[in-house]
């Protein structure tokens, strides 16, 4: 284990000695000055652009201690408000501060069911983290982190499965295995319900298993917490387009007395520009898929082919920017520029994950746009042309407004084009669901209980409004929410 | 797993499977497709559902072994499984008596259209129908389309049945002749489709073709297979298969439908290499 310098000069040995003492005196008031705040581990960097493997290798038990110990065990800790599905952040960091990380994990377990993928994809600096005591003065704690190493514990030792209540009878049917569908699936099962998950694709997880990078998010992780759901009695079927292999009024013909609707914002937007149906020219969703969902960067052992040249450009500036660049990186690409709309301050992607960036030699074009791309005689794309911005007034969304400047142009050369601007929810299913009312976007319209306009549907994640970010936490925050509306209307029948 | 409980060989390379995929025969239509993976490793291909029988509970596909994908598929016999079979996709077809139809299928792709004009047949149409091949041997479906057929011609790339030359030839001597034509069908190879389409335009006939761009989910997700129609960007999974061949932009279907070329090649000869060991 290596432990960071500390700014009291104190050796190793007697931070250790502090924290036994810690543990024995419960009152012993400074032990936690000693610390800065521990650092996961990462794959060195000249390695880690070369292979899919994780980048972050997580906490060891001892570093884990030792940073729960910086805990300030808040009387009214903020940290537990900046969590969406409200972890009781305390509670668990000081059963990680005396070992037992049993009995912290099971905390993590009463509001968090898939605290493995949380830990590692959740933007706490946004969220617990922005919220902690420790921040005002230094840095806060390592929520994630301490998250993310108990919940790999947990998968190793294999998890305890809960007392699931006596079976109900009530059929519910969930459609989309996200973070949204698998959070209530699971939280209905566990309530004694008969739930049967309908997954389009054929492996469950939706963007887990297809749009987040394995280097990320291992794949193994993802099928474990899955695995969870499935024990916990949840029924899934792959491989079922819901909306054309039933529809949604089929389902309550079929018994169904709740249907939650978690199917996600799949829909990759495109930038309505010269150039785009070129030959080398992916959406995000589609080069994600390719290379997560179907292992393309395993081919020829794996069937699904994917091209990247030697340079690359990848438009955006969220997260499914930086996973699209730095998947193309990994695919031995000689130059991966990001070309985004507003400076690095507005960009919306994990602030942890923009580091990894560019350590790893991703190049960042800000306050660019493109105008056209620009093909070769085969129909395949050459080069980016951009525009340059400059920001104005801040927008509805409070970002300050990009407005281009006229006559500044230039090109990027690229054989790769990713477009990486976003993506909307799927029509195919809310086409076929004509009484299910939808906002312009075509999400689906929900109150706080997941509640559609129609009784006995509900929905909650990407594909329902009346929440802001897109993030797992949130579609996952959705899902308790509904699971529990859901829960009262199957014993109550009350809508 | 989805169990085939038929295999017949049409043609060299041309392979007929009966599959057993109940929820799927109830609900698919004419036009629809499934997308299949053989097994774990690998690639999710499109493949019309040529005839379902709901009551068996089977679906049945033709296909071309045209590279690993369908090589390896063609491998599997009665009683063996396929991975993952997943359907209905794609709007169904537009079934409506048109009057007098003239429905032109070229190689592989009478398997594609077939339910089709099966189901043009049953609501009134009349059905001309002009079915080609490279050579006679590679000729399929000829019992079954004259069945569907008032008129039935036959054209082979070598001469060695029927007319010699192009399905689109037949198409071009008809509509020249003045034939009274409500609405031509025509599916086959995207350059096919591009010509019948060109020789339809200037009369005004209502042509519908069936693309077959590159796919991947086929649920909409991914925008691979985005065709422009109209000069819109269209997704031929869900919006499509079928459009209105007037309206295609042919050339650009033909570019992308090229780019993954090397990489099919590399991986067949991976493929036979290790099939050889
Ligand atoms: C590349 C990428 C990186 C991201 N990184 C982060 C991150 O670091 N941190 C973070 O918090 N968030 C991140 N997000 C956002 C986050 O992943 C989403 O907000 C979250 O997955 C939404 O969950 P969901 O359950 O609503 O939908 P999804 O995860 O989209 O799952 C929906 C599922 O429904 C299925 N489905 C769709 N239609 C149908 C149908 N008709 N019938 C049956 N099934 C259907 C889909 O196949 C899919 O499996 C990222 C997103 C992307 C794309
Ligand atoms: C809606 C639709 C319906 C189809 N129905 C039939 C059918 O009933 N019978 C039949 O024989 N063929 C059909 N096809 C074509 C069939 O999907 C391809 O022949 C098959 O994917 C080839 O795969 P492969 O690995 O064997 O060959 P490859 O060597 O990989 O490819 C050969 C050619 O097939 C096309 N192709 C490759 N991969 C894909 C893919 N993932 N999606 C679509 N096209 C691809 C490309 O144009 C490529 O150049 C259909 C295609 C579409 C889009
Ligand atoms: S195949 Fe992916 S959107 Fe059509």
């Amino acid at each position: 284990m290596e432990l960071n310098k500390i700014d009291t000069g104190i050796s190793t040995k007697e931070m250790i000695l502090n924290i036994v003492l810690y543990k024995e005196d419960p009152n012993y008031p400074t032990v936690y000055r000693y610390f800065r705040r521990q650092e996961m581990p990462k794959q060195p960097i000249v390695e880690r652009i070369k292979n899919f493997n994780e980048v972050a290798l997580g906490f060891e038990p001892d570093q884990a201690i030792m940073e729960a110990s910086r805990c300030l065990q808040c009387q009214d800790p903020q940290c537990r408000r900046g969590c969406p599905v409200g972890i009781n952040i305390t509670s668990f960091c000081g059963y990680v501060r005396e070992g037992n990380f049993d009995k912290a994990i099971s905390v993590i377990r009463e509001s968090n069911s898939l605290p493995a993928i949380c830990g590692r994809v959740c933007p706490q600096e946004s969220q617990c983290e922005a919220y902690c005591a420790m921040g005002q003065t230094g840095s806060p704690l390592a929520i994630g982190a301490l998250e993310r190493f108990l919940a790999d514990y947990e998968l190793k030792k294999g998890i305890t499965m809960p007392s699931i209540a006596p079976i109900t009878g009530k059929k519910v049917a969930v459609i989309g295995s996200g973070p949204a569908g698998l959070t209530v699936a699971g939280d209905l099962a566990k309530l004694g319900h008969i739930v049967s998950i309908f997954e389009a694709l054929h492996t469950p997880g939706g963007v887990l298993a297809y749009g987040i990078p394995e280097f990320r998010l291992p794949k193994s992780i993802v099928a474990a917490e899955v695995d969870y759901v499935k024990r916990l009695g949840a029924k899934l079927e792959t491989n079922m387009v819901i909306g054309k292999i039933f529809t949604i009024d089929e389902l309550v013909e079929m018994g169904y007395q709740a249907i939650f609707l978690g199917t996600g914002a799949g829909s990759p937007y495109f930038l309505s520009i010269s150039g785009e149906n070129l030959n080398g020219v992916y959406s995000a969703n589609e080069f994600l898929t390719r290379c997560n969902l179907m292992k393309s960067y395993l081919f020829p052992e794996y069937d699904t082919p994917l091209i990247v040249g030697k340079e690359v450009v990848v438009i955006g500036g969220g997260n499914v920017t930086m996973d699209s660049a730095r998947t193309a990186l990994r695919l031995g690409v000689e130059k991966v520029h990001v070309v985004y709309r507003r400076s690095e301050q507005e960009m919306p992607a994990r602030r942890e994950e923009v580091l990894n960036a560019k350590d790893e030699g991703i190049l960042f074009n800000f306050l660019t746009y493109p105008l056209r791309l620009i093909g070769n005689s085969r129909g395949w794309v050459e080069k980016v042309e951009c525009g340059m911005m400059e920001l104005c007034e801040p927008d509805e969304t409070g970002r300050r407004r990009p407005v281009p400047i006229p006559n500044h142009s230039f090109t990027i050369d690229a054989q790769t084009v990713i477009i990486a601007i976003g993506q909307g929810p799927n029509p195919l299913l809310s086409k076929v669901t004509k009484d299910l009312e939808t906002d312009r976007d075509g999400r689906f319209i929900a109150d706080e209980w997941g509640r559609t306009s129609k009784r006995g549907i509900w929905s909650g994640g990407d594909v329902a409004t009346g929440w802001a970010d897109a993030t797992v936490i949130n579609a996952m925050g959705t899902g308790k929410r509904a699971a529990s509306s859901i829960h009262q209307f199957l014993t109550t029948g009350q809508w | 797993m989805y169990q085939i409980v038929a295999e017949i060989e049409l043609a060299p390379n041309i392979k007929q499977f009966r599959i057993n995929a109940p929820l799927i025969a109830k609900k698919c239509m004419p036009g629809q497709f499934i997308v299949l993976r053989t097994n774990e490793k690998g690639e999710r291909i499109p493949l019309t559902v040529f005839e379902k029988d709901p009551g068996e509970g089977t679906i049945t596909i033709i296909f071309q072994e045209v590279g690993k994908t369908t090589k390896e598929l063609g491998r599997l016999r009665t009683g063996e499984a396929i991975q993952d079979v997943v359907g209905p996709l794609g709007t169904p077809s537009e079934i409506r008596n048109y009057g007098q139809v003239v429905a032109i299928a070229g190689g592989t792709a009478a398997a594609v259209a077939y339910p089709e004009i099966k189901a043009l047949k049953l609501v009134g149409n009349k059905l001309i129908t002009i079915l080609g091949a490279r050579s006679k041997d590679l000729l399929i479906l000829e019992e079954e389309m004259r069945k569907y057929s008032d008129e039935l011609y036959i054209t082979t790339d070598d001469g060695s049945k029927g007319h010699h030359g192009f399905v689109t030839d037949v198409l071009k001597k008809l509509v020249a002749d003045g034939k009274k034509i409500d609405m031509v069908l025509a599916i086959g190879p995207a350059i096919m489709m591009k010509v019948a389409s060109e020789i339809t335009r200037p009369f005004n006939i209502r042509t519908i073709v069936s693309v077959n761009p590159i796919m991947l989910d086929a649920t909409g997700m991914c925008g691979v297979c985005r065709v422009r129609v109209n000069n819109e960007m269209k997704l031929g999974c869900v919006d499509g298969p079928e459009f209105d061949g007037h309206l295609v932009d042919f050339d650009q279907l033909m570019a992308r439908q090229n780019m993954y070329t090397e990489k099919e090649k590399e991986s067949l000869h991976a493929y036979e290499a290790k099939m050889k060991k």
